[in-house]
């Protein structure tokens, strides 16, 4: 409705951590209402653009900050917020995700984080913030700053956890300023090379001046995707990731956990097709063999070392890690000259379908399962696996909303985690990557082990299998604030896979648009 | 007969789905009280029954009732529908599950079994699943249903939650779920890939066009064997695993819908995805032949040294489920090309139901016998049949249909296959089921020998073992006396059977 929504999907969440700051300090209780006020302002925005772009003839829009045009000399040095039909629905996903954990947080912020609500609820509004505006804007510098903003408040929130947390979050923090400070770096030689800020700007001008050979331009990509991909704790740098997240208060696992890596990837995707250009990324410069090796090495690994855990978060933690490497593997799919055969998009691109598909499926299933983890914590008592003995009993709801997210991390139909499946291998098969379509069957045949050896926990009644007495725990269920989210995101599995073929359609559209599959 | 085939848009397909889900709602609100919750079940499992009779007319006069829930792919259907061959284990199955639910009330309360409600609930999700994967109208739909029972299932076979139900359920889903994810997955996505999105079981020629003999030799194999419910060697040791369940289980699911749904993708892969021409030209399809044979041999072989009865009946199970694998992988061989309806597949799809009225039986009397006299090793059952003479009859009649002795259903669907087998040219396939058949003799009629002529041990019954409960007994007989009928009374199926192997014929 109003052309200022897609800054307005920002501005909400500011205001409410204003006010946080402010009123919180007096009354506590003021602050989880004033997040779900600005996250909900945030959704209804997204809602708003997301329909916008339907409308609209390019299936894109632009919003220019503070009067920019865009055609003013400098050409290309001004903000502009860029939405397309990709990043309409991750700016849907983020206020969505902050709004289940938002609620779900509030049996855990007083109890972990005791006498700091009002601090812990303005980051975690800043942190969805920075996620935000890292989705929603199309200038490469800009998104360097909305990254530090994310980063900036990920490391605080992070810290507040455990004892051991703020060793963890310092890690975190030198990894994350190096792969930031990479990213930047590559911003730097860009500019210096186009004269442009502008993610498209930028590619056009690489179009225009015959800069594909240009070493610059492949010192500015390698130096940029390091830096995408420390963020992204690709392998072989992804050993923070665990450290962190686990250790992490729960409800911010709950928000970091699905989105920070998600929205790397988006950042990656965005990159690869806006900035560079799929000319570029998969016509002069075809990594494509290397990366989806890497990939496969990501996955492998990620499902081995989850298989050393003993600890439920840290075994989830490192899950995250081989999901990344199936969308990093995903987004480097494409059928080299599908198109010029005469090929369909979505058969070219169906890889690439896989990773922005598994973006949002991924998201929603590391929520489910990080909130149920939490929740399964909080009625054990302890972390460890073999302390969740008898759950099904004692919070059955918790427990099915536990093995739903369960069955979507395998891959059982109709979740959304088998769709993304689906698609991650039929791009396998099409581009001829076995190797990569073997590694998604072995990490789904490896989470089948690994989940069911927390479900086998839960389901028997007997800790060490001795005795004959099966006597089931007292019902002692989860409170309502705690399973409302919960049910909420585990029902969202079944609807984002039911409505699989909707969503990879925008999809595909976006990429059609994009003009991913036109080079040859 | 030539049938013209006729797709009719029915609610009745839904209904026999829904039935059990309903029954589901009825058996977790009635928790409380043990008899309506009961009661809830039969109201389900008649009334899916009857509409499975129902539709019966319909799809002898060729007209195959369907309900389209959802395109869930671009091009795929989340679609049942009624064919011949789904409606013979639709039909089993349904009946099949009003008399087991009688014998698990008398089995569950008799044995004072925990966690009641659980175990009638996930049997509901469980009959669900198995309609779905009969009525399936393509690849996909069937492979989601297939899914669902492997898991809906491990809550029942892990049913005692003690250590041993927790290495047979590891078994059980390892086996299953690799097999499942690791070869038929990845074939059913390569198909999906290359036809451009056809995996309707009417539309095989499709695959025809795409592929080549390589790569469909291939596909074969990852699907005949990715449907590791049928029992196939090497990937059959899941089911001895699952006999840890309670025997009602084991008799509806591991002798009637788990092991048959595995044997009737495997019809399906064969009838359904494979156009005939494309099989005849494959490689792989004698490998197929070879396994199921040697699987039938030497499951009889390993059947003989077991002393758990029920696992001896389990072992005889997966030689059975070779033999309707045998039946449908003749359909590659060359000799039968352009035959109307190849006699191997006619047989294969009876056994389906002969096999199953006869297993059920023997599981009926194997729970029975441990309800009524607390005894699980077959070297127990000296005389016992003094103390249980309908149950130990009921057995011995289970023993003659399974191993193919008049008057009973087996022998039937044996003489259909030992006729395809000579169709087929293929003579060792004939040699190895007549041995098989001698070795099922010898391990299955000596146990009913023995409990009526061998004098029972002092003291081996502690004057406790009488017959179980009614609600055991009938059932069995009924199962036991169903085995005859379908000796004398089996026009229905063979009309079905012989209508689902009408449009194998290559076009």
């Amino acid at each position: 409705m109003s052309e200022h929504s897609p800054v307005l999907l920002m501005v909400c969440p500011v205001f409410a951590a204003v006010f946080c700051v402010l009123f919180g300090m007096r009354n506590k209780a003021v602050c989880l209402p004033l997040v779900l006020l600005g996250l909900g302002g945030s959704l209804y925005f997204a809602v708003d653009v997301f329909y916008q772009v339907q409308a609209s003839s390019s299936k894109a829009i632009s919003y220019y900050l503070a009067g920019w045009n865009g055609t003013d000399f400098p050409r290309g040095v001004g903000i502009e917020y860029r939405v397309d039909l990709l990043n309409s629905l991750v700016l849907m996903l983020i206020p969505a995700v902050g709004l289940l954990a938002a609620l779900f947080s509030r049996e855990f912020v007083p109890r972990e984080t005791p006498g700091k609500e009002p601090q812990y609820y303005t980051l975690f509004l800043l942190l969805l913030t920075g996620l935000m505006g890292m989705t929603v804007t199309g200038d490469a510098f800009n998104l360097y700053v909305l990254l530090e903003v994310s980063s900036l408040t990920g490391y605080a929130l992070i810290a507040m956890g455990s004892p051991r947390a703020a060793v963890s979050a310092f890690q975190y923090v030198i990894l994350g300023t190096i792969g930031a400070t990479f990213y930047l770096l590559g911003v730097g030689y860009l500019y210096i090379k186009t004269g442009s800020l502008n993610m498209s700007g930028i590619h056009h001008a690489i179009v225009a001046h015959g800069l594909m050979e240009s070493p610059a331009i492949y010192v500015a990509f390698i130096l940029i995707f390091a830096g995408i991909w420390v963020k992204l704790a690709f392998f072989p740098v992804f050993n923070w990731l665990p450290n962190a997240y686990s250790q992490a208060p729960t409800s911010t696992g709950c928000v970091v956990a699905p989105l920070m890596t998600k929205v790397s990837v988006y950042i990656m995707v965005r990159v690869m097709i806006t900035l560079f250009g799929a000319d570029y990324v998969y016509g002069s410069l075809d990594w494509s063999g290397p990366i989806v090796w890497v990939s496969v090495i990501a996955i492998l690994s990620g499902s081995v070392l989850a298989f050393a855990q003993k600890d439920l978060r840290r075994m989830l933690t490192y899950l995250i890690v081989a999901e990344v490497g199936y969308m990093v593997g995903g987004a480097w799919l494409l059928v080299p000259g599908g198109m010029a055969r005469g090929e369909l998009l979505s058969q070219t691109a169906t890889g690439m379908v896989g990773t922005t598909y598994h973006i949002i499926s991924d998201a929603a299933m590391t929520l489910c399962l990080f909130m149920a983890a939490g929740a399964m914590i909080r009625k054990a008592g302890s972390s460890r696996i073999s302390s969740m003995y008898g759950l099904f009993s004692k919070s059955p709801v918790t427990m099915v909303c536990f093995v739903v997210g369960a069955l979507s991390m395998i891959g059982v139909p109709p979740t959304c985690g088998f769709f993304s499946k689906w698609y991650l291998v039929s791009g396998a098969f099409a581009a001829g990557r076995w190797e990569f379509a073997i590694a998604l069957l072995i990490s789904s045949l490896m989470n089948a082990v690994l989940f069911f050896r927390v479900i086998e926990h839960a389901f028997f009644m007997n800790p060490d299998d001795k005795g004959e007495e099966n006597i089931a725990p007292a019902f002692s269920e989860n409170p309502s604030s705690m399973l409302v989210p919960l049910v909420l995101a585990a029902a969202s599995l079944f609807a984002i896979g039911l409505f699989n073929k909707e969503i990879a359609g925008y999809l595909e559209q976006f990429l059609f648009y994009a003009q991913f599959g036109s080079y040859g | 007969m030539e049938v013209t085939i006729q797709h009719i848009a029915s609610l009745k397909p839904l209904f026999v789905f829904l039935a059990p889900l309903a029954g589901l709602l009825g058996i977790v609100l009635l928790r409380k009280h043990p008899n309506a919750r009961e009661g809830a079940t039969f109201v389900a499992a008649i009334s899916q029954c009857a509409v499975v009779y129902s539709m019966l007319p319909d799809v002898l006069a060729g007209n195959y009732p369907g309900h389209i829930f959802w395109e869930i792919l671009p091009g795929v259907n989340i679609q049942l529908r009624v064919d011949p061959m789904g409606m013979v284990f639709a039909m089993v199955a349904s009946t099949l599950w009003i008399l087991t639910t009688l014998y698990a009330i008398g089995y569950m309360r008799g044995a004072h079994e925990h966690a009641q409600t659980r175990f009638f609930a996930f049997f509901a999700i469980s009959i669900t699943a198995t309609m779905g994967v009969a009525f399936a109208a393509n690849l996909f739909t069937m492979y989601l249903f297939y899914e669902m029972l492997s898991l809906a299932t491990f809550p029942l076979v892990t049913h005692h939650q003690d250590k041993e139900a927790r290495g047979g359920g590891r078994t059980y889903l390892t086996y299953l779920l690799g097999t499942s994810v690791g070869f038929a997955l990845p074939a059913i996505i390569y198909i999906y890939w290359k036809t451009g999105g056809t995996v309707d079981f009417m539309s095989t020629e499709v695959l025809n066009w795409h592929i080549g003999k390589t790569e469909g030799g291939f596909l074969l194999l990852l699907l005949v064997f990715g449907f590791a419910k049928g029992g196939l060697m090497p990937f059959h040791s899941w089911l001895p695993g699952a006999m840890v369940a309670p025997t009602p289980v084991s008799a509806l699911l591991h002798a009637v819908a788990v092991v048959k749904v595995g044997v009737f993708c495997i019809l399906r892969v064969y009838t359904g995805v494979f156009d005939q021409e494309l099989l005849h030209s494959l490689d792989t399809g004698l490998i197929v032949t070879y396994v199921a044979a040697f699987t039938v041999l030497v499951s009889s072989l390993i059947a003989l040294s077991q002393d758990n009865l029920k696992r001896r009946l389990a072992f005889s199970t997966i030689g059975q489920l070779g033999y309707i694998t045998v039946g449908a992988s003749l359909l590659a061989s060359g000799a039968i090309k352009g035959i109307d309806a190849p006699q191997a597949m006619i047989g294969s799809i009876l056994h389906i139901a002969m096999h199953a009225c006869g297993k059920i039986t023997l599981f009926f009397c194997a729970g029975a016998i441990y309800v009524g006299a607390h005894k699980k090793y077959i070297s127990e059952l000296d005389g016992i049949g003094r103390r249980m003479p309908f149950t130990m009859t009921a057995f011995m009649i289970g023993a003659f249909s399974v191993i193919g002795l008049p008057p009973t259903g087996g022998v039937i669907s044996k003489w259909f296959l030992i006729q395809g087998a000579l169709e087929a040219k293929y003579t060792f396939v004939m040699a190895i089921l007549l041995v098989s058949s001698f070795l099922n003799i010898i391990y299955l009629l000596p146990i009913a020998i023995r409990a009526f002529f061998i004098p029972q041990n002092e003291g081996a019954f502690h004057g406790r073992a009488s017959e179980a409960p009614w609600q055991c007994v009938v059932p069995l007989c009924i199962t036991a006396l169903m085995s005859v009928l379908l000796f004398f009374f089996s026009g229905p199926l063979l009309e079905l059977a012989t209508d689902a192997t009408q449009f194998l014929k290559p076009r």
